[in-house]
């Protein structure tokens, strides 16, 4: 395999580098490498950090390949910086078996544009009755480590007890989608001021932090780990960090949307803006910010969700939940984290690469950038400013509510294991 | 004059207190033999009814052909929206027939804003009722009522409802009358207040301009309206309160509680009530109960909101002023 030098990279934000990737590995990084046999990629002062990794991913196959498939979407995680996707369980038929979760794995081999790490269903058919052979899906190719019931909360207490006992003896992890079913019958956005106001059912905060805290007193009574997907709250940030104080092992994260977008676009009734957890106030924007910030919040995951574009062309009661994210989010969190001077690119490393991939146990992604590493890198141009384009993306569907909207920061190179996958902001 | 209907927050003081001048002049065209304007001759206005509504459809169906506008009638049961068209598909079709003017009542919330806003169709869009959202001609038919009744029918013109006290009693979450007409009666100067048992007002009312009160007997003698809302029975299956008769006890109109009112203030209803539960026969049938004047008075003002929206330039009526009797 061929040789490349990424040369003058501002590695994690540093000072600039030079990084020499040999074959599948990082060989060298220091300054004034040698270019001998290698290609030259003038970082001139772009910021380089490891692959990013989002936990949280709907790559939509099998059963809604018109909306995305494992190719379309590990495309658009290339072309967001990705080198490692964890894709929900959610599909049609459901990935509660070792054949579903090794279909999903196996595509996502064969798409060649980041590594897929499947999830597995908590409960058959994500009904939450019954729980899916998590040993089975553990120990089938795909090697799944992260349980969830995501798109549907695990509500019966006992259910969500036995999954966080029972994946300790393989060491796995129940992500939980944290939404008490009967306070949100109906729901259709953020409880509160502007609820009230435009006539739509009242989503409220207590619905999720109600769960996250039953959730991390099953997992201290039990002593396993619990991962808390897509917070978006203020009071669940106090929870959780009331948790972690209590040396609780539970992890969270936050999606791009939700530390930048409040229930206040709503009121242009266009679904576009309609996501599950819901958009809340400002309040919570700025919590969930200082959150992820002190490290309450532990990662940024996407919960990037295709939708075809009838599902969300159409009056806000009828429209599909989701957005898309992957290939806007390192620029949202530069926007909401780094220009705000909350985080540095090393904190974003922290947040959006190495955490995700320890609490998803993603061998090899991850890694610190330096020698002997595995080369899964992202080279991002932070001075670039422009508007968001849907034509220009890679992924199938084209739900983002940034259109338009103006976010700093592009990701020029992605590199998976040493292979260019984006180059120039253009897929390979 | 603004081109859609959408919510009764986006009328303001002057635009309000046109219409209901403008429903005044149309209310004399029902005293003439010949209950006809050519105001809207040659355009058409399509009912679009997501939802079953015959008063509220007969109500619009009226005040078009009383201006002359071709009618189309459109009700979602049995059409191709059953057969899973969208929203979008269904106006467009509609209007490459040729429509001005849409009135929507829809299940959904936003839905009429969506049709308005989306670039879908350019006809003007008037909300029949969406979800629990708005419905502003009912909360006009209702301002035009209280003017009428509280300052008087050619007295009230240019004006609006300064000062008056209007209680809106009942179902308040799943109410878009009641967001309507908070925010018209605010707009035309009524200090408004709610009075629902805590379970069926929603979290965020506080923004509202209004108060709200639980104890509908302190609330009752110093109204110059008392607007009673319909409950439906289901409600109590959802744990909103315990049982019917509970509620009626506590937020029902009986003829005790109506005698609590000043001898002028006048009781209203936007129908369908549901008697024995939000209110009692003998206020019902009182006379100081507005019901069917509204359902009258609903006419006249569509015919204004029809005329205005559609562009009429000229006046709606040339004849002199009838005399009040």
């Amino acid at each position: 395999m061929s040789k490349i030098l990424i040369r003058g990279a501002k590695v994690l934000g540093g000072e600039a580098q030079d990084v020499l990737v040999d074959g599948e590995t990082i060989a060298e990084v220091g300054s004034g490498l040698g270019a001998e046999g290698a290609t030259v990629v003038e970082a001139d002062g772009r910021i380089l950090l490891p692959g990013l990794v989002d936990l949280h991913t709907h790559l939509r196959e099998p059963g809604r390949e018109d909306s995305e498939t494992v190719l379309t979407g590990t495309r658009a995680a290339a072309s967001g910086g990705f080198t490692s996707v964890f894709a929900m369980a959610n599909t049609f038929p459901v990935a509660d078996t070792a054949g579903v979760v090794e279909q999903v794995w196996r595509l996502g081999k064969e798409s060649g544009y980041c590594d897929v790490q499947p999830i597995g269903a908590v409960t058959v058919g994500l009904e939450g009755k019954k729980l899916a052979e998590l040993g089975a899906m553990h120990e089938s190719a795909a090697g799944v480590t992260v349980f969830s019931d995501d798109g549907k909360c695990v509500d019966d207490a006992v259910i969500m007890r036995r999954a966080l006992e029972y994946v300790k003896a393989f060491g796995g992890v129940v992500a939980q989608h944290a939404q008490e079913p009967r306070l949100t019958e109906g729901a259709q956005m953020n409880e509160g001021v502007v609820s009230a106001e435009l006539g739509l059912g009242g989503w409220p905060a207590v619905a999720e932090e109600s769960i996250i805290a039953r959730d991390v007193l099953l997992a201290e009574h039990v002593g396993s780990r619990v991962h808390i997907c897509h917070l978006s709250t203020a009071g669940s940030v106090e929870i959780v960090r009331w948790a972690k104080s209590r040396g609780i092992d539970v992890t969270a994260e936050v999606t791009p949307h939700h530390l930048l977008l409040t229930d206040e676009l709503v009121r242009t009734y266009n679904p576009v803006y309609k996501v599950n957890p819901p958009l809340r106030t400002e309040r919570d924007v700025m919590a969930l910010r200082e959150a992820l910030a002190d490290g309450t919040i532990d990662i940024v995951a996407t919960d990037h969700a295709p939708h075809p574009h009838e599902d969300k062309d159409c009056e806000w009661g009828a429209a599909a939940m989701g957005m898309v994210g992957l290939e806007t989010a390192l620029s949202v969190v530069q926007h909401t984290m780094v220009d705000t001077g909350l985080l540095t690119w090393a904190g974003v490393a922290e947040r959006m690469s190495h955490t995700p991939a320890r609490i998803g146990r993603a061998t090899g992604h991850g890694r610190p950038v330096s020698a002997g590493e595995p080369a899964n890198l992202t080279l991002v141009d932070p001075a670039y400013r422009g508007a968001v384009d849907p034509a220009g993306f890679a992924s199938r569907s084209r739900n983002t509510p940034y259109e338009g909207r103006e976010l700093p920061g592009r990701v020029t190179h992605t590199w998976l294991r040493g292979r260019a996958t984006l180059v120039d902001g253009k897929l390979q | 004059m603004m081109r859609h209907l959408i919510s009764a927050a986006d009328l303001t003081r002057d635009d309000a207190v046109l219409i209901l001048d403008t429903a005044e002049e149309m209310a004399r065209v029902a005293d003439r033999p010949i209950k006809k304007l050519p105001a809207l001759r040659g355009r058409t206005v399509v009912n679009l009814f997501f939802e079953d509504s015959t008063r509220t459809r007969i109500s619009f169906e009226a005040a078009e052909k009383r201006l002359s506008a071709d009618v189309i009638n459109f009700a979602a049961k049995g059409s191709s929206v059953s057969k899973g068209e969208s929203l979008k598909d269904t106006a467009q079709t509609l209007e490459a027939m040729g429509v001005d003017a849409v009135v929507i009542r829809h299940g959904a919330s936003g839905a009429p804003y969506r049709l308005a806003t989306s670039g879908w169709i350019d006809a003007s869009v008037i909300n029949a009722g969406d979800g629990t959202h708005q419905h502003p001609t009912q909360a006009l038919l209702d301002a035009f009522t209280m003017r009428r009744r509280l300052v008087g029918r050619d007295a009230g013109l240019g004006q609006d409802l300064a000062g008056k006290n209007v209680t809106i009693v009942g179902d308040i979450l799943h109410s878009r009358v009641a967001r309507s007409n908070v925010d018209l009666l605010h707009t035309l100067g009524a200090e408004v207040t709610l009075v629902a048992p805590p379970t069926l007002v929603p979290v965020g009312v506080e923004h509202w301009p209004c108060e709200v009160s639980y104890d509908l007997d302190r609330v009752l003698p110093k109204s110059d309206a008392v607007m009673m809302l319909r409950v439906q029975r289901e409600r109590m299956n959802a744990a909103f309160f315990p049982t019917e008769r509970e509620y009626s006890r506590r937020y029902g109109l009986d003829g005790d509680r109506m005698a609590k009112m000043p001898e002028h203030a006048v009781v209203m209803h936007p129908g369908p009530m549901v008697r024995g539960m939000e209110i009692t026969a003998e206020v019902a049938d009182s006379d100081r109960c507005t019901v069917v004047e509204q359902v009258a008075n609903g006419v006249s003002i569509r015919m204004a909101v029809l005329y205005l929206l559609l562009g009429g330039n000229e006046p709606a009526v040339t004849h002199s002023r009838t005399e009040e009797k």
